[in-house]
């Protein structure tokens, strides 16, 4: 008499459990079948035909767009106002990424190191919750909060202190008739929306620091200074570079915050939104577009060459 | 006369953390160019006694002195004491070569000297060749070389070692073991070892504290601590002991006090056989037998209580046997109190 080693299967719910568990890979593929067919046609596939357009130049005379192979267009970035927006943005977006970085990381050091229980609670809360509500709502309070009659001049009179802000916006460049008319707030309006991006990758590089590395470097002779030099940051270095290509991208990318906090003069995303609006040069929108791709590629380039990547 | 004093002092030292007294009033002190271990369960406050000679924790009550210096409050970057961590703690952004030298590029040594004190450090701990590999690439073993290396480059006074083998597989911690103690022996420098595997600690080092509840409970050689336990805790943790309960070691031969007896002292004989005037007996049934390769461990029911005998493999008797159990009355040692 013999006794079965395999149970009875049951029905179809079980022959196809057995098929995934015989075939793995079969799961793998139906898994990713989907996302990939959308990254794949819908998101490269715009992006290419993106790229082709750049290749492309607006008539002038008739506005119509020549499809025709031609570098004329990228060689239109190089004039004089084209160039100054993209300098413009590049530099706006290094001086966001690096102040955010630098606002950051003791908020990140905080949460990682000495937070525990409902303090943890209330830093994600803190980080979090302006993620929660509308991008242009946030935008436009601090349009308020920087405009002339707003709560940063009334509280400069209240202080005596108006003479230090008129100092401020009389700065050439960066100054304005106001705050929410210069670089200086549209500067300040970016940092604001962009640090939970460069707070949290930071916070989650910090927390995978072990203790025992920095009690390892005390205990070789290092006083907090030095570990923090030698050990901290370099183990920190790949989560603010995270940080980095999200505040870096998102600056270059923007055009609403400048357009609402800010003055008149363009910045990349702007130049976009013009041209393929009003403008109808989709060409020149399009080499603009590749632009902070292009300085993005270079950037990723460089952190890697740093050895930013190398303990992930 | 001749005053040395000793490498690590404790004076009424505690630490608590919160409710819990994490060390509990420990006395201790550690001579220079000993081999030391600080043997317990784990939560019995041996590591937290480690931690306190690094530096990592400051006592809330009592003093430390390391060789005659007050550590009361000095940071462990400012401490002439090393640390080979329990899971090595090795920096995975630099270079076995870089972790072996990060000491010296602390206090300043120039990159020549360094590369050549981390190369000999390497050799040293049988590394030689290894400065260029990633930390990642390398074995258990080969980290706790590592580690050992950076360490030791420092040329510290005291050498701490938290639980410096108990990631190792068997072998390969034997092996560490002969190493370590030969080190110890060639640099003369004093190590101080936490483990909570008694054989380890009999085997390495020259004295042992055996910690318990934050507390230490004896203190001595190897053999001291093996041979004559003073408390029961000690009897059942170093090695396995019989604790005789005070009136059935009176009625063998021995003192009315709880009493240690250690399994490979007491001989099976059959019913019947003669009993030297040294010696003690009991009669019982076999209930358990457990083969452990080199030796055999039987539990014999006594009319009393259980015995357990350890006895060299082969053995012949079966679970059931009416057998006689035989030991001399110097093996049983009586202790403090029953605790």
């Amino acid at each position: 008499m013999t006794t079965a080693v395999a149970e009875r299967q049951r029905g179809i719910g079980g022959a196809i459990s057995d098929l995934f568990f015989a075939r793995p890979q079969l799961v793998t593929f139906l898994l990713l079948t989907p996302p990939l067919l959308w990254i794949g046609v819908v998101y490269i596939g715009s992006l290419f035909a993106l790229l082709l357009q750049s290749f492309y130049s607006l008539d002038d005379f008739s506005g119509l767009v020549v499809h025709e192979f031609t570098l004329s267009t990228y060689a239109q970035l190089f004039e004089a106002s084209n160039a100054q927006i993209i300098l413009r943005t590049v530099t706006m977006a290094a001086l966001v990424t690096v102040a955010s970085a630098i606002i950051a990381f003791p908020i990140a050091y905080y949460a990682a190191r000495y937070a525990r229980g409902w303090t943890k609670a209330l830093f994600y809360l803190a980080v979090m919750m302006p993620l929660w509500s509308s991008y242009l709502v946030k935008v436009y309070a601090w349009k308020l909060i920087l405009a002339k009659e707003g709560i940063i001049t009334w509280f400069a009179n209240e202080l005596h202190l108006r003479w230090l802000l008129d100092g401020i916006l009389a700065l050439p460049v960066v100054g304005g008739p106001s705050l929410s008319f210069s670089y200086l707030g549209t500067f300040l309006v970016f940092v604001y929306i962009w640090l939970p991006y460069m707070i949290l990758p930071t916070q989650a590089a910090l927390e995978r620091v072990p203790a025992n590395f920095i009690e390892a470097s005390a205990d070789l002779g290092a006083d907090p200074r030095q570990t923090f030099r030698t050990v901290i940051f370099p183990l920190a270095l790949p989560g603010i570079v995270a940080g980095s290509i999200f505040t870096f991208s998102l600056t270059l990318g923007d055009y609403i915050i400048p357009q609402i906090v800010g003055n008149s003069r363009l910045m990349i995303g702007q130049a976009v939104y013009t041209l393929q609006g009003t403008a109808g040069n989709i060409p020149l929108a399009a080499a603009f577009t590749v632009v902070p791709m292009l300085i993005m590629a270079v950037y990723l380039w460089m952190a890697k060459r740093m050895g930013a990547f190398d303990v992930l | 006369m001749s005053f040395m004093s000793p490498a690590v002092r404790f004076q009424n030292v505690s630490r608590r953390f919160g409710s819990v007294r994490a060390v509990d009033n420990v006395s201790l002190d550690i001579e220079p160019g000993e081999f030391f271990a600080l043997l317990g369960p784990s939560g019995s406050g041996k590591t937290t006694c480690l931690r306190l000679i690094a530096g990592f924790e400051q006592p809330d009550e009592g003093h430390i002195e390391i060789f005659g210096e007050t550590a009361d409050g000095v940071p462990p970057y400012r401490r002439n004491v090393n640390t080979v961590f329990q899971d090595y703690a090795l920096f995975p952004h630099m270079t076995v070569g870089e972790n072996v030298a990060y000491g010296l590029m602390i206090k300043g040594v120039g990159k020549a000297e360094r590369e050549a004190k981390a190369k000999s450090a390497l050799a040293m701990v049988k590394l030689a060749g290894y400065e260029s590999r990633r930390t990642a690439q390398l074995s258990g073993g080969q980290r706790q070389r590592v580690a050992l290396a950076r360490a030791l480059v420092n040329g510290p006074k005291v050498l701490l070692l938290d639980e410096p083998l108990g990631a190792l597989d068997l072998k390969l911690r034997e092996q560490m073991q002969e190493e370590l103690k030969s080190l110890q022996t060639s640099l003369g420098i004093t190590f101080v070892f936490v483990t909570h595997d008694q054989g380890e600690a009999l085997s390495m080092a020259n004295r042992v504290a055996i910690f318990n509840e934050g507390k230490i409970v004896q203190v001595g050689t190897p053999s001291d601590v093996y041979e004559r336990p003073t408390s029961r805790f000690v009897a059942d943790f170093v090695g396995s002991s019989n604790v005789l309960p005070p009136e059935f070691a009176a009625a063998h031969g021995g003192h009315a006090a709880w009493t240690s007896l250690r399994p490979e002292k007491i001989q099976i004989a059959s019913q019947n056989a003669l009993v030297p005037a040294a010696c003690a007996h009991a009669k019982g049934i076999v209930t358990a037998i457990s083969y452990q390769g080199a030796v055999t461990r039987i539990t014999v029911a006594t009319e009393k209580l259980a015995l357990i005998a350890s006895t060299p493999a082969g053995t012949d008797v079966r679970k059931g046997d009416s057998v006689s159990l035989i030991w001399p009355k110097s093996a049983m040692v009586a202790m403090g109190e029953g605790a």
